[in-house]
């Protein structure tokens, strides 16, 4: 095959998530193939998306409007949830059980990846906790070990602003079988029980 | 074919590509070494790939040179979910993972280390954690050939009334000698005194300055990003969780000697 802007398509393709070179090859067949109904649809997406997506100024959210339609939502309670990513926060909002709003720090800290407080919109989540009346700060971020560093972190830098702090808990996933468990999700929410009754 | 199995303690591990990490681990025998692993992010290694956790590698290269691979099987409960709630001690261990895995030269075993740092994240859930924790930086400092001498006085004075430690030398001062250096020596913990002493929190700072001094004009002097951010995280967070601020001493100036 000659390196053309197929090939091209077909390289960019395969450096995305989930796709290796076999697969691009089949989306770039599939989109050829169906010119009208799926590849130019496509192109017109993709560059709308370039054209208007920017990250939101006060939350960090993915979206075409600034400020973004989370933060704009004047319904949404003063409550703060701290997700590390975008992928995080719409996670969260999946869900459909929380009403409140965001702050994407862009990472959590990590040693061994490089990344430090300096890396992450720490100073800008303070500066909302302060402008804002917030009354709760959620700190939704995973359970690991770099996660719940990032958490206590975070805890620390709120503290002086006297908001309420609290965090997702830990323990068993719904539909878990112990048996099926790993040993540290079983420790974790034997430390982390609850009063039944 | 080159491979061997040992006993380890995972000491990080940092995504690459879409689905492995490269793991950086401590093995008993094999000292600090790294590694990749396939299927980082799946369900069954996630949590397996932990800094802290103690697991079984067995390493594979087709050449001794090469980063090689990593399969990791599970060798108990690590420690990081008996710590995970509480942030100075699951710094404490971040701080560990991270002066190791900063400071100890590749594929070099250290038998000893690894023993220490294996009875540290034991005892990092129980109640004298923070001794614990210093005086595993103390043979820490001693495994990379920095020992500090703690058991006499440096200019000849009783080894009973130990009370200070050169910044510069490493070597302790009784009260009576260090007396009018006192502004420039630093504090020696009561826990490490001859005869021992509470770990209070204010001694856990001292012992924290005293060990983070050595770590930075001997181990890591010539590091370009010098101590590991997590252990200086450590020390200002152990600081700011234990004591409050109204009982914090100001920092030290501690120069030299």
């Amino acid at each position: 095959m000659s390196d053309g802007p197929i090939d091209h398509l077909i390289r960019q393709l395969s450096a995305l998530p989930g796709l290796g070179p076999r697969s691009a090859r089949r989306a770039v067949l599939h989109l050829l193939s169906r010119r009208d109904s799926a590849l130019e649809i496509l192109v017109r997406s993709l560059e709308e998306v370039a054209r208007t997506t920017h990250a939101c100024p006060e939350c960090g959210n993915l979206d075409t409007l600034s400020p973004c339609r989370l933060c704009r939502d004047t319904h949404r309670r003063p409550v703060i949830c701290v997700v590390a990513s975008v992928a995080d926060l719409w996670a969260v909002e999946r869900t459909k059980s929380y009403r409140g709003r965001y702050h994407v720090l862009g990472g959590v800290l990590s040693a061994l990846g490089g990344t430090g407080p300096e890396d992450l919109k720490l100073e800008a989540l303070v500066s909302r906790v302060r402008a804002c009346a917030i009354e709760e700060v959620i700190l939704a971020l995973g359970a690991t070990v770099e996660g719940q560093a990032t958490a206590h972190y975070v805890a620390d830098m709120l503290r002086e602003t006297g908001v309420r702090i609290s965090r997702l808990s830990h323990g068993v996933p719904v539909g878990g079988e112990l048996d099926y468990l790993d040993d540290g999700t079983i420790a974790l929410a034997l430390t982390a029980r609850t009063q039944a009754g | 074919m080159e491979q061997w199995t040992d006993c380890a303690i995972i000491l990080g591990a940092r995504p690459h590509g879409e689905n492995g990490a490269v793991v950086s681990v401590l093995g008993r025998d094999h000292g600090r070494y790294t590694g990749y692993v396939h299927g980082a992010h799946s369900s069954r290694m996630r949590g397996l790939l932990e800094s802290g956790n103690r697991v079984h590698v067995s390493w594979r290269a087709r050449v001794a040179d090469q980063l090689g691979t990593f399969a990791i099987e599970t060798d108990g409960a690590g420690a990081a979910p008996r710590i995970l709630h509480d942030p100075q001690r699951l710094a404490a261990m971040l701080s560990a993972c991270a002066l190791c895995e900063a400071a100890l030269p590749d594929r070099e075993g250290h038998a000893g280390l690894f023993s220490g740092l294996e009875a540290l994240l034991a005892h990092l859930s129980g109640e004298h954690w923070g001794a614990a924790y210093i005086f595993w930086e103390i043979a820490f400092l001693r495994e990379l050939g920095f020992g500090l001498d703690l058991s006499r006085c440096a200019l000849g004075g009783d080894p009973q009334t130990l009370e200070w430690v050169s910044p510069k030398s490493g070597r302790a001062v009784s009260r009576e000698k260090g007396g009018p250096y006192a502004d420039r020596l630093l504090p020696l913990p009561a826990f490490l005194k001859p005869g021992g002493g509470d770990d209070a929190p204010e001694e856990i700072i001292k012992g924290l300055d005293l060990t983070g001094r050595f770590l930075e004009i001997w181990a890591f002097a010539h590091h370009a990003s010098g101590v590991p951010a997590p252990r200086q995280r450590f020390r200002a967070g152990f600081e700011n969780g234990a004591i409050p601020a109204q009982n914090r001493d100001k920092p030290r100036n501690v120069t030299a000697v």
